[in-house]
């Protein structure tokens, strides 16, 4: 792969394309305008004027007819692919099938599999795999401690010799500030981002959903917001202490945004992602106790979805990341207290994300696609950039189209999706991952085919 | 009525209607011959995966007295412990046809997910701590006969809220028969924001005096190892409902199991104030009314001979038969602990 930095792929022809007339829209490149464009060898060759380029011998064509939009593709550094080990939930393939269908040319996979990836032969095993098998970039965040067991820091240094981008815990917090120092100060000798699951465990406890009106009723235990939002606090004190590197994992609630707008005021070096299920979505969609919807952290109030959805849009929160968490039908399909954790989201992010925000009025589409592939720089990976000269990573977006989430199926092992039967509007025809097309809609024809 | 999943789906014509019924079967549980052929023919599909003496017996009985046949599923020693799903133990046992499964398990929303699997008509007898819809109207039956009419009664509620099933759905009942509810208990066991659901929280028995009922919730002794309260002692000494805090004028509820000098203190339990005894009676005949309402119909008496009014005339018939069935056979295996 070209241009993903330590990202890997899968192997592909380099793409010869011809978009024309197309609106190509990238916020950092300071373009919204009308262009054709041609991909050449898998780079970005030319962007004229509409209407200005002629498709060669080997180049498809697709007409864009000044509506469809180009932008830069979506990169989303929380996902969970679950290999190895859960293969029954998602592979490398299914995984990454599904992030190239919903318009991400890269993400980050989480290490809490089976076994947990905390060790270098492990995550060389991986990087091996993904270049044979994934259809999109794939970064690897190996474990913060051996077996996420937040006791004993894994060999990182070694690790990010063999392609770490950071480190995460994920799917359970560092929940000893004296070991997460540890590894913040390790951090000076070895680089890496060091990547965190917020929850106190003395506060969340058993809880199933989020504290407030709804568990009430339902006689749910519930997770207090504070459990989350006061180790966001402590931790970015430790970051700031130590001058270390450390990036929030799924903000759920408003007191969180709070926190890590006061780190970033303190000038901390913190960021911070929010999933699009915490910006569309409250407690009030758990009532009919579907599990689809229990994820963790828990949808919370409409307050804090409101305070994320602000987050998001002042940079406070950073980006977007689907914490794509794929599960078997049957571990779903068992009463929610039983339920684990986690709700797919690659497919449905842009689609759900523009419904429910961007055609509202709520966020400036530009905005949304900036904070959309965010994620790649702040794990020191280049933004994607459309550009003369730059690799070709690029979604091509189809902004009128309506679909029904699930309809046709997914691309993904699992169907666990808490958008499923939602009416969208918004597809993504084509993405292209470092150069190789990776997704295309049945829907989109090449001209002259028609 | 398809089933009965929880209080929050009814309204109070739903649970006026049902009360009065159990009225009706009221009359069959003072013969001596207590059964009625309502449901003849009928299977009723007991399957629990909590343990339970009182509410499984007390749906057995019922279902006996209306002459279903009954199928007790336990959980434990079962295929359950073998890992079969909810979902296929459900599957499994719907093969031999019940028409209904009485469910109780450890999980909230386990019976509504089960009714969308079987056809079954499915009752709800304790979805973890979320509802425990029968548990109430058998309350709102014992507190209507008590009171005459629940309308602007003050019912105050109190103790481990929090685990309590049976405050959930008293608390929704209750309120649907015009009742003032108040949930009283230490902070740690009241649930943030449950006054959303129409009722006060008090954290002290100070203004006990002014209720018309007080409904005492058991105490689980496990809730101390969980440190939810410092002591059970310091629990009775802020809690307890005793000679000193019930008034003469108050009715005491209970769900039981008692614990005697914990919630409760002997004195009150044994006094004349205490509804305990007739909440489990009213257990049966309200069970029997469940059963009937979602097995024969919704409206009593368009099935012809099978409504508890014209039972009579079928039970005189049974009654007739060789020198009369002993009481116990007639009432079958069933026992109350």
């Amino acid at each position: 792969m070209t241009g993903m930095g330590v990202l890997v792929g899968g192997p592909g022809p380099a793409a010869e394309l011809l978009l024309l007339d197309v609106r190509v829209l990238d916020p950092r490149a300071g373009i919204d305008a009308r262009r054709d464009v041609r991909v050449s060898g898998g780079v970005i060759a030319e962007l004229a004027e509409p209407g200005s380029l002629q498709a060669g011998e080997q180049e498809e064509a697709i007409e864009g007819g000044g509506t469809l939009v180009l932008v830069p593709a979506f990169f989303d550094p929380h996902v969970h692919l679950r290999t190895p080990g859960q293969e029954h939930k998602e592979d490398l393939r299914s995984g990454t099938r599904a992030a190239a269908a919903g318009g991400f040319a890269g993400v980050i996979a989480m290490p809490n599999t089976d076994p947990v990836v905390d060790s270098a032969p492990l995550l060389r095993s991986l990087r091996d795999a993904a270049a044979r098998e994934a259809h999109v970039a794939v970064g690897f965040l190996p474990a913060i401690t051996h077996g996420l067991q937040g006791e004993q820091l894994t060999d990182m240094a070694e690790l990010r010799s063999e392609g770490a981008l950071g480190f995460t815990d994920d799917g359970k917090p560092v929940v000893s500030a004296g070991m997460l120092r540890k590894a913040l100060q390790y951090q000076r000798l070895c680089g890496g981002v060091i990547a965190l699951h917020e929850e106190d465990p003395t506060l969340s406890r058993s809880g199933a959903m989020h504290e407030g009106a709804v568990s009430a009723a339902l006689g749910i235990a519930g997770i207090p917001t504070i459990a989350e939002s006061t180790m966001v606090a402590r931790d970015a004190a430790l970051a700031g202490y130590e001058d270390a590197r450390v990036h929030f994992q799924h903000l759920s609630c408003a007191a969180s945004v709070d926190a890590v707008a006061e780190a970033k005021a303190r000038g901390w070096r913190v960021s911070a992602e929010v999933s699009p299920h915490h910006l569309l979505l409250t407690e009030e969609a758990v009532r009919g106790l579907d599990t689809r919807m229990k994820m963790h952290p828990p949808l919370a109030t409409e307050t804090d979805r409101r305070a994320l959805v602000e987050g998001l849009r002042s940079g406070i929160v950073d980006c977007v990341a689907t914490d794509h968490a794929p599960h078997a039908r049957e571990e779903k399909e068992v009463p929610f207290e039983q339920a684990p954790m986690g709700s797919t989201g690659l497919e449905t992010a842009f689609a759900a994300l523009h419904t429910e925000l961007v055609l509202p009025g709520v966020l400036d589409l530009g905005l949304l696609v900036e904070r959309m592939s965010a994620g790649a720089p702040l794990f020191g990976l280049p933004a994607p950039l459309i550009a003369a000269g730059q690799p070709a990573n690029l979604a091509l977006l189809d902004l009128d189209a309506e679909w029904t989430a699930g309809e046709h199926g997914w691309e993904s092992r699992s169907e666990n999706c808490c958008f499923a039967g939602r009416r969208l509007r918004g597809r993504v025809l084509l993405t292209l991952s470092g150069g190789v097309l990776a997704h295309r809609d049945r829907s989109l024809v090449p001209v002259g085919a028609r | 009525m398809n089933h009965l999943l929880s209080i929050e789906d009814l309204d109070r014509a739903d649970i006026e209607r049902i009360v009065s019924l159990a009225e009706r079967f009221a009359e069959v549980s003072d013969r001596e011959i207590k059964k009625v052929p309502a449901l003849r023919g009928r299977m009723v599909l007991n399957l629990f995966y909590e343990a339970s003496t009182r509410t499984r017996s007390s749906f057995e009985l019922a279902a006996k007295r209306l002459s279903a046949d009954v199928v007790n599923f336990a959980a434990s020693g079962s295929s359950v412990e073998k890992g079969e799903s909810l979902k296929d133990t459900v599957l499994t046992l719907s093969a031999h046809k019940p028409d209904a499964i009485v469910l109780r398990t450890p999980w909230a929303g386990a019976s509504e997910l089960v009714s969308k699997w079987c056809s079954a008509a499915i009752v709800n007898a304790g979805d973890g701590k979320h509802e425990h819809p029968t548990q109430a109207l058998l309350d709102v039956y014992t507190l209507r006969r008590r009171l005459g009419q629940i309308d602007g009664a003050s019912i105050w509620i109190v103790g481990d809220v929090a685990h309590s099933r049976v405050a959930r759905s008293d608390v929704l009942a209750f309120q649907r028969m015009g009742a003032k509810v108040t949930l009283a208990g230490p902070p740690t066991l009241i649930p943030r924001d449950i006054e959303q659901l129409g009722c006060e929280v008090r954290y002290t028995l100070d203004e006990l005096h002014t209720a018309d009922v007080v409904y005492a919730l058991r105490m689980q002794r496990e809730r101390m190892s969980e440190m939810w309260v410092p002591s059970l002692r310091e629990y009775a000494s802020q809690y307890q409902i005793n000679a000193a805090r019930l008034k003469p004028h108050q009715v005491l509820m209970h769900p039981g199991p008692v614990n005697r000098g914990v919630e409760l203190s002997g004195e009150v339990v044994d006094s004349p104030q205490a509804v305990i005894t007739a909440q489990v009676e009213a257990g049966v005949v309200v069970r029997m009314a469940v059963l009937y309402e979602l097995l024969a119909g919704s409206s009593p008496g368009s099935a012809e001979g099978a409504s508890p009014g014209s039972a009579g005339t079928h039970e005189r018939g049974v009654a007739a038969a060789p020198a009369g069935r002993p009481q116990a056979a007639a009432v079958g295996e069933g026992q109350l602990a």
